[in-house]
């Protein structure tokens, strides 16, 4: 069964076509994560879902109902947002029991979800705190209780963790992922930070400006990108894009290599010179400048002591090129 | 609110120059207070010093509790203020969040149209409103003062509060809406509250003008039964001769309900004042 099917999603603010002719399905159970640079539309199109904004057109189906004219709190949905968006003058149990108490449920199941829920999340010591008696995480607890407590059919993040530490935030997305795997719920995340990507999604869905680019999941995309955006986008350090360092492409075409695929070698066929060296302890990233002139990235498993300055010479596995045109589309190599 | 230091030079300047103003702007209440306790030849001879054993005298007040029916003006006074504030807060916050929150046509310039009414004085139509108070009966009723100063502080009430309302968190209401508040139960129970700031600033504002207002209760509402206590004091000022003693005796009571509700605001009015400044 499906969880959620978008057809033909258009949203456009007056003369500002926002998304445009969004067409996706989430199946039951999975984990969708919207990735895209700021601005693309992640969290309008969460908010079309959501039913915060209506869709210009097209239709939006959650289950087996099409819901464009269901109010929000009536589309079985739970959304955590990025300001956690804690009622300030509630306590903890307050938060999270609103959304039932609304619903007009009896005490008695408030009571028994909000204390499954605070169980789960850890929370049981600060039920009867306000919000503004937390730390940032236990915040994002709470928000993250409050939407599970309404047992929804689809839960929504708009990028819950942006607002953590880096600590806080690793910690965080393991119990997010450990979440999914015990409510087996279907959810849909919106993430600007790739690693959350990687790491937490069944499918990754890429947008650009209002537009799927690609969907499919961490690794179709990391390993088969169907565009320039794509493979530029996911991959940390990101690909390079060389067009005249590497010998044998074919004019107009852009050859594209994972930093991770290079490496220092004497028979290399790019040759050029380390400009900036980081050091991570267990990577090393080079920056090299190619005699024809093009930055790219290197990126060494382990320590290496490469000086900035030397002159090296870089190899790859053609077997891990990807190859695009001028309209940025992926294809196969032409033969100069 | 964090402490910052700062250098003992500044801190004493700052201090000395808020108590000079202060003592300037508490001085005409003070020596109000004082002669209202006084004879009235003491009040001439010494305007200045405080009430003693020989120049005590409480005969201002017997006047005002013998002359006129003091209590009723103060009670009219109470009803017209605290009415046409709870109605202004009321109204300006309802039409402050419709134009904050809901992106309808013609928004912008129903703002501008509301905000009018700050650069243009409710007096200019003093004659066209009693005209339309006579016709519909309402000369002579505390409802006319009450529906004058309601429009009167609507304007400015709607252009602080909408401002402030712009500030509270989409989020926030979109969590509501998901839990499934109605647009008025986000209204009441997630914005006022945050606003609360705002709104003392607006009552404070309001209040004042309405308490003291001579105009409006003088021309609309000049019977006996329903004297605001300002047009009541009016009757010891004469225009040969002035009962200084019950004059004071009854500004001094006029003072006390304004105080009362002042300090109810000011600590909410504080945070408003300063809330752009201190996050
Ligand atoms: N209420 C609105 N009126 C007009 N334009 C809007 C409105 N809301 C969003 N937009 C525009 O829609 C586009 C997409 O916004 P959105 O908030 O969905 O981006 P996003 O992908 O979530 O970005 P970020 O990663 O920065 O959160 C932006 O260009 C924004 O200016
Ligand atoms: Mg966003």
């Amino acid at each position: 069964m499906t969880a959620l099917k978008l057809e033909n999603v258009n949203k456009s603010f007056g003369p500002v076509h926002v998304l445009k002719d969004i067409n996706l399905t989430v199946e039951e159970g999975e984990f969708v994560v919207f990735v895209g640079p700021s601005g693309c539309g992640k969290s309008t199109l969460l908010r079309v879902i959501a039913g915060l904004e209506d869709a210009s057109s097209g239709t939006v189906q959650i289950g087996d109902d099409i819901v464009n004219d269901v109010p929000p709190a009536k589309r079985g949905i739970a959304m955590v947002f990025q300001s956690y968006a804690l009622y300030p003058h509630l306590t903890v149990k307050g938060n999270m029991g609103l959304g039932l108490k609304q619903e007009g449920q009896p005490k008695s199941v408030i009571e028994e979800r909000v204390d499954k829920a605070s169980k789960m999340l850890d929370l049981d010591d600060y039920l009867t705190r306000r919000p503004a008696e937390l730390s940032g995480g236990q915040r994002q607890r709470v928000a993250i209780g409050r939407a599970i407590v309404r047992d929804p059919k689809l839960f929504l993040f708009d990028e819950p963790l942006s607002n953590l530490d880096a600590a806080l935030r690793m910690n965080t997305r393991v119990e997010i992922a450990a979440l999914h795997r015990t409510l087996s719920a279907s959810m849909i995340y919106v993430t600007h930070d790739q690693i959350e990507a990687m790491t937490l999604a069944d499918k990754i869905v890429v947008l650009r400006d209002g537009r799927i680019e690609q969907i499919g999941s961490p690794m179709e995309l990391y390993n088969n990108p169907a565009n320039r955006f794509v493979a530029g986008f996911l991959g940390s350090p990101s690909m390079n894009f060389l067009v005249r360092s590497v010998p044998g492409v074919a004019p107009g075409q852009t050859i594209g290599i994972r930093p991770e695929y290079l490496g220092l070698r004497a028979d290399g066929q790019i040759a050029g010179q380390v400009t900036h060296v980081e050091r991570l302890g267990g990577d090393t990233n080079l920056l090299v400048r190619t005699e024809q002139g093009e930055t790219l990235t290197v990126r060494l498993f382990g320590q290496n002591d490469t000086q900035v300055g030397a002159d090296v010479r870089l190899g790859f596995d053609p077997q891990m090129a990807f190859y695009f045109d001028e309209t940025d589309h992926r294809v196969l190599p032409k033969a100069a | 609110m964090s402490t910052l230091r700062k250098p003992a030079g500044t801190t004493i300047a700052a201090h000395a120059i808020l108590i000079t103003y202060t003592l300037i702007a508490l001085f005409p209440v003070f020596v109000i207070l004082i002669n209202s306790f006084k004879t009235r030849r003491a009040i001439f001879r010494e305007p200045l010093a405080l009430p003693n054993a020989d120049s005590f005298s409480l005969i201002g007040y017997q006047t005002v509790f013998n002359q006129g029916d003091f209590f009723l003006y103060f009670q009219n006074s109470m009803i017209v203020t605290v009415v046409s504030l709870t109605l202004i807060l009321l109204f300006g916050a309802m039409a402050a969040f419709a134009l904050a929150e809901y992106g309808f046509r013609g928004n912008t310039l129903m703002g501008l149209y509301l905000a009018l009414g700050i650069m243009i004085p409710i007096r200019i139509g003093t004659v066209a409103i009693l005209e339309m108070m006579v016709s519909t009966g309402l000369v002579n009723t505390l409802t006319a003062l009450i529906l004058v100063y309601t429009a009167q502080g609507l304007p400015l009430a709607v252009f602080i509060l909408s401002e402030f309302m712009r500030g509270v968190s989409d989020d926030l209401k979109n969590a509501g809406r998901i839990d499934g508040l109605s647009e008025y139960q986000i209204f009441f129970r997630l914005v006022l509250p945050l606003v609360r700031p705002a709104m003392a600033t607006v009552a404070v504002f309001n209040m004042i003008p309405i308490w003291n207002d001579l105009w409006f209760p003088l021309i609309l509402a000049p019977a006996e039964e329903v004297k605001t206590l300002t047009l009541g004091s009016q009757v010891f000022i004469g225009q040969f001769v002035t009962d200084w003693n019950a004059v004071l005796s009854a500004l001094s009571m006029a003072i006390l309900p304004v105080m009362i509700l002042y300090v109810i605001f000011s600590r909410q009015l504080i945070r408003g004042i300063t809330s752009g400044a201190v996050k």
